[in-house]
């Protein structure tokens, strides 16, 4: 499967990669990863969270970077989900944005790990990267994923509607959290 | 705390809701001293808004103290006891929607922002009290609302104006004043509105301000047009004469120089058999929006005039006047206000006794009696105009 998604981000395109480039931030903004852990110069350890498909941990390498422009990583070793992504910073007419350009490559294989990473995409795939995108953007230019009291758990609301009433949490709702 | 809140279609109740808290660093949390209810709550009242949910929290003009900040709010722009007017779109001020003072289309504010893609190509911002489309805030018809992006969009009151003369900074005077603002208006101009309800009214007020040389008002309420024309502007009566022909008689048969929309989807028609079209196409749900202000304006106004939409549309129209707009070198402009951009002058028109924004309150209740206000203010009983809520 291959998703692509877009994105312009206010920001110079050395402070866009910069941030990409630590891989330990992706977690910051894409819903299904739980953790990133740089474990060498190229390389690093990637743990997607429980709707993905419980405990799917696999190590990546960098095969390509070109600072300010582009980053081209893979999954290493035999990963359940073998994946590849790439992702470009280009200089936006503006002169002052960057445009993001991601591609991301999953190699969905049968058996239940297979039949619950297509669960976790559902019918439109690519909404999951857009809004990954959309979080990304919020974090660049604004610090932090914008909250609402329908959609209060940041990257962890999936669902945009129904969803819980736009009214304040309770301090039980608010104590359980995402999970709720 | 008390809450106003969406209970089903027709329904509103005012219920015990918890309060609200921080949720993101640069929130604020208000308690509110004074709000009131739009048009466009009717809108999502009578159902023509989607997505919202049993238990939101209405209402997006409200103003009150600040009693709680983020850590991530500015000091500078922001502290806790600070009054504040807030306007009704949240905007980041970082994006660059916000760069371009296009606040209403703010890129950053709308964590349901994937909805509002599907229904209108591109998302727009988020806003209080106004369906999950728009983000699922809950709104300021309540004792305490939470505020994000707090050192963006609220207006600091400094001087003793009282909240009346402050509350409508929030949406609907920007809204009328960017409705005649769009209209690029010319001393020699004639300006016709469609809708005395309040932001029409400050539509007319603003035209005038602007230099209209004649600013006329068309709606079918007596008093509403009585208001209008106690403002200074020239009533017409739609259930009365014909529209058309009253604006050529009002212009030498030039038409309204410019046109401004501000009745949106829920319009209602003199003529019986399109009004009848319209509301079948809508209950069937082949049309969502009844566009008979907007063809109207259109058939009106003078080649190369300018129609002005500040009336809410929410998703498609039928039988649009293409030919009359593209023959006729008409504009078209439009928007959800960019309330941020004008809250700050227009404070300072109203301190200069220019605008008068109390000239159209008719009721003022407690917050509890939300629900007969919305009644008040649909019907259009007891002359209601607009109706405050104190909390």
């Amino acid at each position: 499967m291959e998703l692509t998604a877009t994105t312009t981000i206010r920001k110079p395109a050395p402070e866009v990669y910069a941030f990409w480039r630590d891989l330990e931030n992706l977690p910051t903004f894409m819903a299904h990863l739980e953790e990133v852990r740089t474990t060498g110069d190229r390389t690093s350890h990637w743990v997607a969270n429980a709707p993905f498909g419980k405990d799917v941990q696999w190590d990546a390498e960098i095969l390509d970077e070109a600072p300010g422009e582009k980053i081209r990583w893979r999954s290493t070793g035999d990963a359940d989900v073998p994946n590849a992504g790439t992702v470009r910073f280009m200089p936006a007419p503006d002169g002052v944005s960057t445009e993001v350009h991601v591609v991301l490559l999953y190699d969905i294989p049968g058996g239940p790990v297979g039949k619950a990473v297509a669960k976790y995409f559902g019918e439109e795939p690519h909404q999951q990267l857009d809004d990954d995108l959309r979080r990304l953007k919020q974090v660049l230019e604004t610090g932090e994923v914008v909250r609402s009291d329908g959609a209060p758990w940041g990257k962890r609301a999936r669902k945009e509607f129904p969803q819980r009433p736009a009214q304040p949490l309770s301090d039980a709702e608010f104590a359980k959290g995402a999970e709720a | 705390m008390r809450a106003n809140t969406w209970a089903g279609r027709n329904k509103v109740e005012v219920r015990d809701v918890p309060d609200p808290r921080i949720l993101n660093r640069r929130d604020a949390i208000v308690r509110i001293t004074s709000t009131a209810i739009c048009g466009s709550d009717l809108h999502l009242v009578d159902g023509y808004v989607p997505t919202m949910q049993d238990g939101d929290v209405m209402g997006h003009e409200f103003m009150g103290e600040v009693v709680e900040v983020g850590p991530g709010v500015d000091p500078d722009r922001l502290r806790v006891g600070d009054r504040v007017v807030v306007p009704f779109p949240i905007a980041c001020g970082a994006c660059g929607a916000c760069a371009a003072e296009l606040y209403s289309c703010c890129e950053n504010t709308n964590p349901n922002a994937g909805i509002a893609e599907k229904m209108f190509g591109h998302p727009v911002a988020g806003i209080f009290g106004y369906s999950h489309l728009t983000g699922g805030f809950a709104g300021g018809q309540a004792q305490y609302a939470r505020v994000p992006f707090a050192d963006v969009g609220p207006l600091k009151i400094e001087s003793d104006l009282a909240d009346e003369q402050v509350l409508f900074l929030s949406d609907i005077l920007p809204t009328g004043y960017m409705g005649a603002e769009m209209c690029d208006i010319q001393p020699s101009d004639v300006v016709a509105v469609w809708g005395a309800g309040p932001v029409g009214q400050f539509a007319m007020d603003s035209a005038r301000i602007l230099g209209a040389a004649k600013v006329i008002a068309i709606d079918k309420e007596p008093y509403r047009l009585q208001m209008a024309e106690r403002a200074g502007h020239i009533p017409v009566n739609f259930e009365e004469v014909d529209v058309r022909s009253r604006l050529l008689e009002l212009t030498g048969g030039r038409g309204p120089d410019k046109c401004i929309d501000a009745v949106g989807l829920e319009a209602t028609h003199g003529s019986a058999h399109i009004a009848t079209y319209d509301r079948v196409k809508q209950a069937v749900r082949a049309e969502s929006d009844r566009p008979h202000v907007l063809r109207q304006a259109i058939m009106s106004c003078r080649s190369g005039g300018v129609v002005s939409v500040i009336g809410v549309y929410g998703g498609l129209v039928d039988k649009f006047p293409a030919g009359a707009w593209m023959n006729r070198s008409l504009t078209l402009r439009t928007g959800q206000c960019h309330v941020q951009r004008y809250m700050k002058p227009l404070l300072g028109r109203i301190e200069r006794g220019e605008i008068d924004p109390t000239r159209i309150i008719t009721h003022r209740l407690p917050l509890d009696e939300a629900e007969r206000g919305f009644e008040l203010f649909k019907n259009k009983q007891d002359h209601c105009e607009k109706v405050v809520l104190k909390p």
